[in-house]
């Protein structure tokens, strides 16, 4: 393996940063394909709310600012899922002889 | 929490926004099924990764993870007051292998019901199902095959992923109304043509995204586009 490479994950995990600093805010904020057919048709209604709440509709309770708010939401998401199949990974990789 | 308290949102006017199935759109034999189905399914990709994970893959599995989450947050404008957000499953299939692939797209969908509440707990099953199971493994068999038909180059891989990224899209838009359908909250002549529809669109914003994604690594690291291979592990580890 060529080890000038080998911290490549770092740019890997700042291009997701990125998109959510700077994609994230900007995302539509109009229904999605199924929530727009839900609304249409009419099973939306059926909707139940959540039976707890940590982090809801992607905004950190407490962060006023609804941009600043959406970008700490997103970057504790991105945190939690890079940390869980990082130690998934760990737990399956099939370890090379060598 | 099958037995939770589950409160009726009253205002279904003020519809806050909410990407995944929640709670409530699929009855619970339908929910309980999809469960089922999905454990299965993670079951066998926990063993089929198990027996074939290259030590490499391990920071892409993190780093397909993150920006799968990242980008699914990005809700693109499709047509007429509607948006569409990525999928994934098969930009992480074609770079990863359709088990590991599915393990990340899980991860991800559970993360956000559990975390974020983007999508229902008794829906979870069917969520994973039909936006990180169906896509991701139909998905990448389409991509072999055309590959395989078309030969193994970069010209044919390229739209190739983009074809089969956009049928993922519409796989799951398939699988997902053929639950509301089954339960009872639809009728499927009536949900099919405009699910079908708006998720056409959407499909070509996957296929664009994924397109875009594997021709970035491919200058970049044209190397992590042979991991997921069926021999790319084997490869990779004689390198």
């Amino acid at each position: 393996m060529r080890t000038v490479r080998r911290h490549w994950w770092i740019a890997g995990l700042a291009i997701a940063a990125l998109v959510v600093v700077i994609l994230a805010p900007l995302a539509s904020p109009d229904p999605d394909g199924l929530e727009r057919v839900g609304g249409d048709v009419g099973f939306l209604d059926r909707a139940q709310d959540a039976l707890y709440s940590i982090i809801p509709d992607y905004a950190v309770p407490g962060i006023d600012d609804p941009r600043l708010s959406t970008i700490a939401a997103g970057l504790i998401g991105v945190a939690i899922v890079f940390v869980l199949m990082i130690g998934l990974g760990r737990l399956l990789r099939r370890r090379r002889a060598t | 929490m099958i037995f939770g308290i589950a409160i009726a949102s009253g205002s279904a006017a003020v519809t806050p926004p909410q990407l995944h199935a929640p709670d409530g759109f699929f009855s619970l034999p339908v929910a309980l099924l999809m469960w089922v189905l999905t454990v299965a399914v993670l079951a066998v990709a926990v063993q089929r990764t198990n027996q074939r994970l290259d030590d490499r893959a391990v920071p892409l599995l993190g780093v397909m993870a993150a920006f799968i989450f990242a980008a699914q947050m990005f809700n693109f404008p499709v047509v007429a007051g509607s948006s569409g957000h990525l999928l994934g499953g098969v930009l992480a299939a074609v770079l990863l292998g359709p088990w590991a692939a599915t393990l990340v797209m899980a991860c991800v969908v559970a993360v956000q019901a559990l975390v974020f509440q983007d999508g229902g707990l008794v829906s979870l099953g069917a969520n994973i199902f039909n936006m990180g199971v169906v896509g991701t493994l139909g998905g990448y068999a389409v991509y072999r095959a055309l590959v395989r038909l078309g030969g193994d180059r970069a010209g044919v891989r390229l739209p190739a992923a983009g074809i089969a990224g956009w049928l993922a899209v519409m796989a799951g838009a398939l699988t997902t109304t053929l639950q509301l359908a089954a339960s009872g909250s639809t009728e499927l002549a009536l949900a099919l043509p405009p699910m079908l529809g708006f998720h056409l669109l959407i499909g070509i914003g996957e296929a664009l995204i994924t397109v875009a994604a594997l021709s970035f690594i491919a200058v970049t690291r044209a190397d992590l586009l042979r991991l997921g291979e069926p021999d790319g592990g084997a490869v990779a580890a004689g390198a």
